[in-house]
């Protein structure tokens, strides 16, 4: 169990742009001094979004790794859900998933669909 | 007293970076009364605001997580979140120290706090000042209670920081206003984010605007795995709301707005309290 040493990473490098520049050049070095499985590199290397919300990753630290990738908000709010259909539910942490995988929670309004975030 | 301003607002990043996502009458509608907020605000003429927000992993993380924290620095610098992405351009916010200092030394007297001379603010400080303080020009005490790695403080040391931030601007000669950000129900950054129980909102505004001790830390409604069923792991951010109740020693609340905004997460909220009715 090491979602705290998946967090702590994610937490460094939000929060250090000289850490982001180093993680863009060479992700696997940086990587490299933290307590991770090889599940846990893969899920952050790749980025899969899915997969570290399934391990338990607060969104509240994940959405900005996904803003740090370009990922669109509603695209990482559906890599989430495609992240559930795929491996199963959150194995731990606060952020489980609450609603229906097809539910329409919080639709863009009709005025500013195609506009860009 | 010192105490010139209370009052509670939602701080969730969308209400500025996914503006342009929203129903623009509602979201109109609630810039107004952001704004308005505001204005309210910077008439009563405060030496500093204290913002109470709960963080988001921007300074403080499980490795030495502090239930309530304050800052104590000249300036700070935010957001710390991309700017585009939060549509708030990054900037120096001015802090006062010495103003710090002395309201941290007051408050200890009643609640056992960190201090930081260092602190980067997220959403949770900027997206209320960019509605608030518009031109950064009034200093900021940032605060922050934990709401976001449990274990969590209970309630009622959220209630108690409150009347200890209350006994430090009595003890001040500055004029200080507090401001809670948060909240209410909302499952933010999550594949829920955009659910929002507005009845529970109302409910809790409801107990908020009548100040009412024993209805804001009833321990059925409010325990952490009611809250998390609830109002989602955004829901304990109602500690911020409390502690500005606390502060307000009684007085009565008004609520300018609140009305659910999906694409924001929240239902989206500006309350105050009237401090002449204390
Ligand atoms: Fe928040």
């Amino acid at each position: 169990m090491t979602l705290y040493a998946v967090q702590k990473f994610l937490y460094e490098l939000n929060r250090t742009p000289a850490m982001q520049s180093a993680y863009t050049a060479d992700r696997h070095a940086v990587l490299e001094p933290f307590d991770l499985n090889d599940e846990e590199v893969a899920a952050l290397v790749e980025p899969d979004i899915g997969k570290l919300f399934h391990l338990g990753v607060n969104g509240q630290i994940l959405m900005h790794f996904a803003a740090f990738h370009q990922i669109e908000w509603q695209d990482y709010l559906q890599r989430m859900r495609d992240g559930i259909a795929t491996y199963g539910p959150v194995r731990e942490g606060v952020y489980a998933m609450t609603t229906g995988l097809d539910d329409v929670i919080a639709p863009v309004h009709s005025s500013s669909k195609g506009a860009s975030s | 007293m010192s105490l010139v301003f209370a009052g509670v607002c939602s701080h969730a990043p969308g209400i500025t970076g996914r503006a342009h996502m929203a129903d623009p009458d509602v979201r109109d509608r609630f810039y107004e009364a952001f704004r308005q907020m505001g204005d309210d605000l910077r008439a009563a003429k405060p030496d500093a605001v204290v913002i109470i927000a709960a963080e988001h992993f921007a300074n403080f993380f499980m490795n030495n997580m502090p239930s309530f924290a304050i800052g104590m620095a000249d300036s700070y610098e935010g957001p710390i979140e991309d700017p585009g992405w939060l549509g708030i351009e990054r900037r120096q916010v001015p802090g006062n120290r010495d103003i710090s200092q002395r309201f941290i030394t007051e408050v200890m007297k009643g609640s056992d706090i960190a201090y930081a001379e260092e602190w980067k603010f997220d959403h949770g400080i900027m997206v209320p000042l960019h509605f608030l303080t518009p031109d950064y020009d009034i200093p900021v005490i940032p605060v922050n209670i934990n709401c976001q790695g449990p274990p969590l403080a209970p309630l009622e040391r959220a209630w108690a920081f409150g009347e200890s931030m209350r006994r430090a601007c009595e003890a001040m000669p500055e004029r200080i206003a507090i401001i809670g950000t948060g909240g209410i129900s909302h499952w933010p950054a999550t594949p829920d984010s955009g659910k929002i129980n507005e009845a529970w909102d109302l409910d809790f505004m409801d107990r908020w605007c009548r100040n009412d001790k024993d209805a804001l830390l009833d321990a059925d409604a409010y325990n952490d795995l009611q809250v998390y069923s609830d109002a989602g792991q955004g829901g304990f951010e109602i500690r911020t709301y409390l502690t500005v109740s606390a502060a307000a020693g009684g007085a009565q609340g008004v609520v300018h707005f609140c009305e659910p905004i999906p694409i924001f997460a929240v239902s989206c909220t500006v309350a105050t309290y009237d401090l002449a009715s204390a």
